[in-house]
């Protein structure tokens, strides 16, 4: 049986254990994210999914969907917040894009471009952070990290392997390399990995290819995030385990 | 016709290439032409900036002249733009910012392999370093933002010509971008 809400005016119909951002995505309808992934349970650290429900701010990666929910997304009030969470990921790190890999690849990027972030606005943070170039394959450049945990979930969940951790709260908070040495080497990570083709920004990087992709050719050159969001959602999305309750119901 | 807008424009820690992207604009300039003049810019050679309605900056803050010039800027320009990476972010020179100024003098003008008899230029007419490179936002207010790694001619165009039009501006998909 399929249910509906409201999103934007518009009507969203859902399947039982759906998030609001599974439903809305899957409807065609692009609610701005970067911790979301398709593929993991919902991580609600990033807050750009930020939704008004009844006056209530909430996050529509979280939240699960429910019939006659009246949501708000696509709002100047909402979107000029998730500039302002862009515009501090962008100054805490030392995010260059014109030296950067994952440029035109890079979600943090083009989410900033579909929400025409043109400044990043604050003084930017300038922090000291030396890259790992120690594995013989991939390379590590903290200096971008947004701290999704995608890269923390895809080591855990899906390879088995626990390679990267978070460490540290608040301001000092960073990515990790769960070895002894603390070096990409002394891990057991390999190219395969998920964990190597998790990062939504430009971090974990296969060593020997970068810019091979001319510009103009690249993953969001083509299309803007949304549509690109939404040719990446599942669908039909349903099987049997719930993100939305973690197997509660 | 009413009277012709005027423009300054200046690179400071810049590379020039958001004047040269801004040339790509190709035969539109004589149709921006027929709308604005030049007043201190790198076409006129004119030394100081003028009253003027808009100011587009290239390139950051990296020097004591850096900030003389972006003041002058900001005190004469109605309207004053940051254009391109290096404005808006630092860019490229801002690469500089997580290590210590002396220790980057002193490697490239007198460590350096094959730098016999160096020394670190000293030369008064030469404007002091800053500590740090900034954003022109981090030190003169900026009313607008033309991003990029140089911002196409295309999005120069959309852009100025918006301004100048009276409206907000604005770079859709493919033309607003970083790199
Ligand atoms: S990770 Fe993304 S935002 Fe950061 S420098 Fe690279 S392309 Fe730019
Ligand atoms: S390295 Fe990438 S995937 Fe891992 S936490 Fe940082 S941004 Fe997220
Ligand atoms: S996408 Fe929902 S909090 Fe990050």
């Amino acid at each position: 049986m399929t249910d509906t809400f409201q999103l934007d005016g518009a009507t969203v119909s859902f399947e039982p254990c759906q998030t609001v951002m599974q439903a809305a995505l899957t409807a065609g309808r692009y609610i701005p994210h970067l911790c979301y992934h398709p593929e993991f349970k919902p991580h609600g650290s990033c807050k750009l999914c930020t939704i008004k429900v009844g006056g209530r701010t909430l996050s529509a990666c979280t939240m699960p969907a429910e019939a006659g929910l009246q949501a708000e997304s696509n709002i100047e009030e909402l979107n000029a917040l998730r500039r302002t969470l862009l515009q501090m990921l962008l100054v805490e790190g030392n995010h260059f894009c014109p030296s950067c890999e994952a440029s035109g690849n890079c979600q943090l990027q083009a989410t900033a471009y579909e929400l025409q972030v043109m400044t990043p606005h604050f003084n930017q943070f300038f922090p000291d952070r030396p890259l790992d170039g120690s594995h013989p394959d991939i390379l590590l450049d903290f200096n971008r990290c947004i701290l999704c945990e995608l890269c923390v979930r895809a080591s855990c969940e899906m390879d088995g392997k626990n390679v990267f951790a978070l460490a540290g709260r608040g301001i000092t908070k960073h990515l990790i390399v769960n070895a002894e040495s603390g070096m990409l080497r002394d891990t057991d990570i390999a190219l395969e990995d998920k964990a190597m083709h998790v990062c939504p920004v430009g971090v974990i990087l296969k060593k020997g290819v970068g810019f091979s992709v001319p510009i103009g050719a690249r993953r969001y050159d083509q299309r803007p995030v949304g549509a690109q969001a939404l040719d990446d959602a599942p669908r039909p999305a349903i099987s049997g385990s719930c993100d939305a309750c973690e197997g509660k119901s | 016709m009413s009277k012709k807008l005027r423009v300054a424009t200046t690179s400071l820690a810049g590379c020039f290439g958001c004047h040269m992207s801004a040339l790509d604009i190709d035969e539109r300039l004589f149709t921006l032409l027929n709308l604005i003049e030049f007043d201190r810019s790198p076409l006129t050679d004119i030394k100081h900036c003028g009253r003027c309605y808009i100011g587009l900056i290239e390139g950051g803050v990296c020097n004591a002249e850096n900030v003389h010039v972006l003041r002058e800027f900001r005190k004469n320009c109605k309207i004053l733009i940051a254009i391109g990476s290096c404005a808006i972010t630092g860019g490229l020179p801002a690469q500089r910012n997580h290590l210590d100024l002396g220790s980057c003098l002193t490697e490239v003008y007198l460590t350096e392999p094959g730098l016999a008899h160096g020394y670190i230029p000293n030369d008064p007419e030469l404007p002091l370093p800053l500590d740090k490179v900034h954003p022109l936002h981090e030190v003169v207010k900026i009313d607008y933002f033309i991003p990029g790694c140089p911002p196409s001619g295309d999005a120069i165009w959309k852009f100025v010509t918006d301004l100048i039009a009276g409206k907000t501006p604005e770079l859709g998909h493919g033309l607003i971008k970083y790199d």
